[in-house]
């Protein structure tokens, strides 16, 4: 019997722990484990309101909880008749007074926080020698992919963020078709893409995402933008900044071509003798923005295939035969359009598959 | 009484009610319709939770899972909870003003089947190429973006069922202004009414705006405007703004009344008169006030700007005040009453926490900056989610226990009643609660699938299974109600034996004239007063027993309704070059609009009086409930 009760008190302890430990989701993702100021001072200001929640909560539960088990008919008789009570002009100002009180502790942190993280004036400041001080990132969001462009660095990526640690990073955010919304929550809130107007924001990041399990940090688009809204997710790269520097410095020059053999049969498919992939994708950090399909200079680095899939030549391969099986709704054009009214070899997909992963600049 | 019903066939029960004016039986019809919707609803929401039920689960494509969020919203919004209410609205708020009808009778009727239509409409688009799969918010681009008829159906089967909703809050409100009986004065309204008074107003200020949305909608979609394309020098963030404006005060539309059916409950089961009624009055027209003056709070991560987002911020916090002195005002009504746990009683105890959980998120959420981590996540779900099922769902089960005697003049099962609210309430705490953590665990909203790994997979599934819960819970009721029926063990005046307003001091269910002579309101509580003094008959009079004049029954509202039914097939594919028949269909669904309305005006019907005698003899058999002459 003891025996029993120790073990299910272990049992009970253990739970509680796990439940404790996993409660705070995932490093990559949750707002709990926050990895940067912005979430930093969100992550306060949703433990300072549920501190002044809890109080009221515990207010209402001792008076709920006392009323119906104080005032119960079947305690009290059936015969019994109340007191008719209209009402308490004291009672109604304690409780009109203490929640303004409450909401104006919480009203401080508000203001000046919602003013403090819209501040983007140093965003164009510039130093003696006409240099932007902070880096921008101009962001554009298409159906189910997003572009990152470092517009003074004359690079561009996408679906992969590669930022450097511990300086403010300021990010321009417009969406290319319909509107959608940028959110990394383990850095900070979201901010909408919307289709008409360029908004702007900052992000810190504290963090070396080589440190996390899974190497990155998770983006993910949080308004509502057609079938695959689930699927639109990106990832971020935090490195330091001697690091980050020299990612684009890789990036600013040209990509050599392939070595290998079969990633040069990917290579030649890929180009306009080929499938003309090159048409949409580019594949020079150099490129230009706004071409109509994400950028592949870094493809090889990356994490995931179009943004959500395991990383390896075989979801590359399903993702080239059927876009629309895997993210639907998706501008890529089908496989036999691509390749003349036929669908591609298995051959020619392996070798489509070993470019693309030859496409790196992290050596 | 009854027995009068059953001689009558089917086909003219069916007639009845297609052509009745009387606020009783349109409520039965409001609840009824509005009961059917909330089902499908309620379907839609189970096949969302089977889709979350675990990571990569490919039970719904995600075309079809945005269909399912959108009518799933739409429909308890539009098509479930408002026209629900407005059924307990149409029941119980003439009577406890002492009316014979609300102001309007034919209005009232028009407004129903304009609401029946449009639901039908929208359904519809369910086997007509697709449903709408924009959301409920259905935000500009996306909306026009989405290819289907889907946004075609929306647009129009809101519109058509907004105006049946504007027409029904602009009869209520004339109806509390002109037809108390005498006595009642504003300060002795029973909170129901004041509730219903007060949210019937924001139906009337905030629905044009949506009306102004959808009308920008509908010509950009179907007439080629440009007020939301962007390329084209549009603005999407104008829908955003005119439907949240009107989206705001459409939750507390919702709401009011649901805390008037509250207010009502724990008055009547703790046998007590409601602590700070006129605390509680202030609090409701204030919320109904603050309620215009803070939609942006939706649009916090828009990037309106940190000017706004601040002002806004605080203005919706302003909110929590009235709120609380709500919440506290009825725990002190409950306390040092005699409280008597019947279901009704139970759903309203259950509220209280329930709500205070969902009332504290929303003051989270005010947090402007905060908000930017919680917005659009499975936060936001579960905070509405706290409110709406905390709030206005519990607030129409029990409406529905506490109502159903008045209405049909049976009572429903206690013990399967309670069966109902346990299932219910802790599947819906199951669902819910552990959504918020999926929240500020990172997941967004409106997903219709998710990788594994990501610190989802076990919440996403508890939720699941919690809402297998409340189906249960619903079904239990469904029975309730088929046995109840069967039953039919009918029940006197005042069923629940601590009635305090006048609804309780007629028959159940009130003959259709409702009060064969005025009563004179004496105060607050009135039939309490009455009954605390001894009067037997429950109610003093106010005038001698004399002819009543009634409106008599018409089809003409179905008709109208059903002429708009038509046209808005025309309208929806009118941009369709393979349909030659929609300017046809168009004009003819026009022409029997504007052929009713000729109709009625034209033709004198001034309706019918009952004599004294007739209204004697019928006393004598206790009241004519059924309408009939």
């Amino acid at each position: 019997m003891m025996k029993g009760l120790t073990n299910w008190r272990l049992f009970a302890l253990m739970t509680a722990l796990l439940v404790f430990l996993s409660g705070c989701g995932r490093e990559e993702i949750s707002t709990l484990i926050p990895a940067g100021k912005v979430a930093q001072d969100q992550f306060n200001l949703l433990l300072l309101s549920t501190a002044v929640m809890t109080f009221v909560i515990i207010v209402v539960t001792i008076i709920f909880v006392l009323a119906i088990v104080k005032f119960r008919r079947s305690k009290l008789g059936d015969d019994m008749i109340p007191e008719q009570v209209e009402g308490s002009a004291k009672l109604e100002f304690i409780w009109t007074a203490v929640p303004i009180v409450l909401l104006l502790i919480l009203a401080v942190p508000t203001v000046y926080s919602t003013f403090d993280l819209a501040d983007v004036t140093a965003m164009d400041s510039i130093d003696e020698e006409g240099n932007q001080t902070s880096l921008t990132v101009n962001v554009t969001s298409y159906l189910y992919w997003w572009e990152f462009e470092y517009p003074e660095q004359g690079i561009v990526t996408a679906q992969e963020l590669v930022v450097p640690t511990n300086e403010r990073v300021y990010f321009n955010l417009i969406s290319a078709d319909i509107k959608h919304s940028f959110w990394i929550p383990s850095i900070g809130g979201k901010l909408d893409v919307n289709p008409e107007n360029v908004n702007k924001f900052y992000l810190e990041f504290d963090k070396e995402s080589a440190l996390l399990d899974d190497g990155v940090y998770y983006g993910k688009c949080a308004e509502l933008c057609g079938p695959s809204h689930a699927l639109m997710d990106f990832k971020v790269k935090s490195v330091d900044r001697e690091e980050f520097d020299q990612w684009v410095a890789s990036m600013q020059e040209e990509p050599e071509p392939a070595s290998e053999t079969t990633a040069q049969a990917g290579e030649e498919l890929f180009g306009l003798e080929g499938a003309s992939c090159i048409g949409c994708h580019a594949v020079s950090g150099t490129a230009p923005a706004g071409m109509p399909g994400p950028n592949l200079a870094t493809f090889g680095d990356r994490n995931r295939v179009a943004g959500f899939m395991e990383h390896t030549e075989e979801n590359i391969k399903k993702w080239i035969q059927d876009p629309q099986k895997h993210k639907p709704g998706n501008l890529m054009p089908d496989a036999k359009t691509l390749n003349g009214g036929e669908d591609f070899t298995e051959e020619e997909l392996d070798a489509l598959a070993a470019y693309l992963m030859s496409l790196s600049v992290e050596q | 009484m009854s027995s009068l019903a059953q001689k009558k066939g089917v086909g003219a029960i069916i007639w009845d009610y297609l052509t009745t004016v009387d606020h009783k039986k349109i409520a039965i019809l409001y609840l009824i319709s509005g009961g059917i919707f909330f089902l499908i609803g309620g379907l839609e929401a189970m096949l969302i939770r089977i889709q979350l039920m675990k990571a990569g689960n490919d039970f719904l494509s995600a075309g079809l899972y945005n269909e399912m969020i959108t009518m799933h919203g739409t429909t308890m919004i539009f098509l479930a909870a408002m026209p629900i209410l407005l059924g307990f609205m149409n029941a119980v708020m003439p009577l406890q003003i002492g009316a014979r009808d609300v102001a309007f009778p034919f209005l009232n009727s028009l407004g129903f089947w304009l609401f029946f239509f449009g639901g039908i409409f929208l359904n519809l688009s369910w086997f007509m190429g697709g449903a709408p799969d924009a959301g409920w918010t259905n935000y500009a681009s996306l909306a026009l973006a989405s290819e289907s008829h889907g946004i075609d159906f929306y647009a129009l089967g809101l519109t058509i069922s907004g105006f049946g909703t504007l027409i029904g809050g602009i009869n209520f409100l004339v109806t509390i202004i002109n037809m108390r009986a005498p006595g009642m004065t504003y300060m002795r309204m029973p909170l129901f009414t004041w509730t219903t008074f007060v949210a019937s107003a924001l139906i009337l200020l905030a629905f044009p705006p949506l009306t102004v949305g959808l009308f920008f909608m509908i010509f950009d979609r179907m007439f080629g405007a440009n007020f939301f394309v962007v390329e084209m020098g549009g603005n999407t963030i104008i829908w955003e703004h005119l439907f949240w404006i009107f989206g705001h005060p459409e939750v507390y539309i919702l709401i009011l009344p649901a805390f008037g059916i509250f207010s009502e409950i724990f008055a009547i089961f703790s046998r007590k008169r409601l602590f700070g009624y006129t605390a509680l009055v202030f609090a409701t027209i204030l919320i109904g006030f603050y309620g215009f003056m803070v939609w942006a709070h939706h649009m916090f991560t828009v990037g309106l700007g940190p000017t706004a987002n601040a002002v806004f911020a605080l203005a919706t916090m302003i909110i929590a005040v009235p709120t609380g002195i709500k919440i506290f005002n009825w725990l002190l009504t409950i306390w040092g009453g005699s409280i008597k746990f019947t279901v009704p009683m139970v759903y309203a105890v259950a509220f209280i926490p329930s709500f205070v959980a969902g009332g504290v998120t929303g003051v989270m959420q005010a947090i402007a900056p905060l908000d930017y981590q919680l917005h659009d996540s499975y936060f936001i779900v579960a905070h509405f989610h706290y409110v709406i099922v905390g709030g206005v769902v519990l607030a129409i089960l029990a409406g529905v226990h506490l109502y159903w005697p008045k209405m049909f003049g049976t009572m429903l099962s206690e013990k399967l009643g309670m069966v109902t609210f346990w299932f219910f309430f802790i599947g819906f705490h199951l669902t819910f609660f552990i959504q918020h953590f999926l929240g500020l665990l990172g997941m967004p909203r409106r997903v219709y699938t998710f990788g594994a790994d990501q610190g989802w997979d076990l919440f996403n599934a508890i939720s699941s299974a919690g809402a297998l819960l409340m189906a249960i819970g619903v079904i239990v009721l469904l029975v309730n109600v088929v046995i109840t029926t069967v039953k039919n063990v009918r029940v006197g005046n005042d069923p629940w034996e601590d009635g305090r307003t006048l609804e309780w001091a007629i028959p159940s269910p009130p003959p259709f004239y409702n009060f064969a002579q005025t009563p004179l309101v004496r105060g607050l509580d009135t039939y309490w007063i009455e009954k605390m003094e001894g009067n037997k008959k429950g109610m003093v009079y106010a005038e001698p027993l004399g002819d009543i004049h009634m409106p008599n029954g018409s089809i003409i509202p179905f008709i109208m309704s059903f002429g708009m039914f038509v046209a808005s097939f025309g309208a929806l594919y009118f941009q369709d070059d393979s349909k030659p028949w929609t300017l046809a269909v168009l004009i003819i669904g026009l022409a029997i609009l504007f052929g009713s309305m000729l109709v009625r005006s034209l033709k004198d019907d001034l309706g019918f009086h009952i004599t004294k005698e007739e209204l004697m003899e019928d006393l004598k058999k206790g009241g004519n409930t059924d309408g009939s002459k």
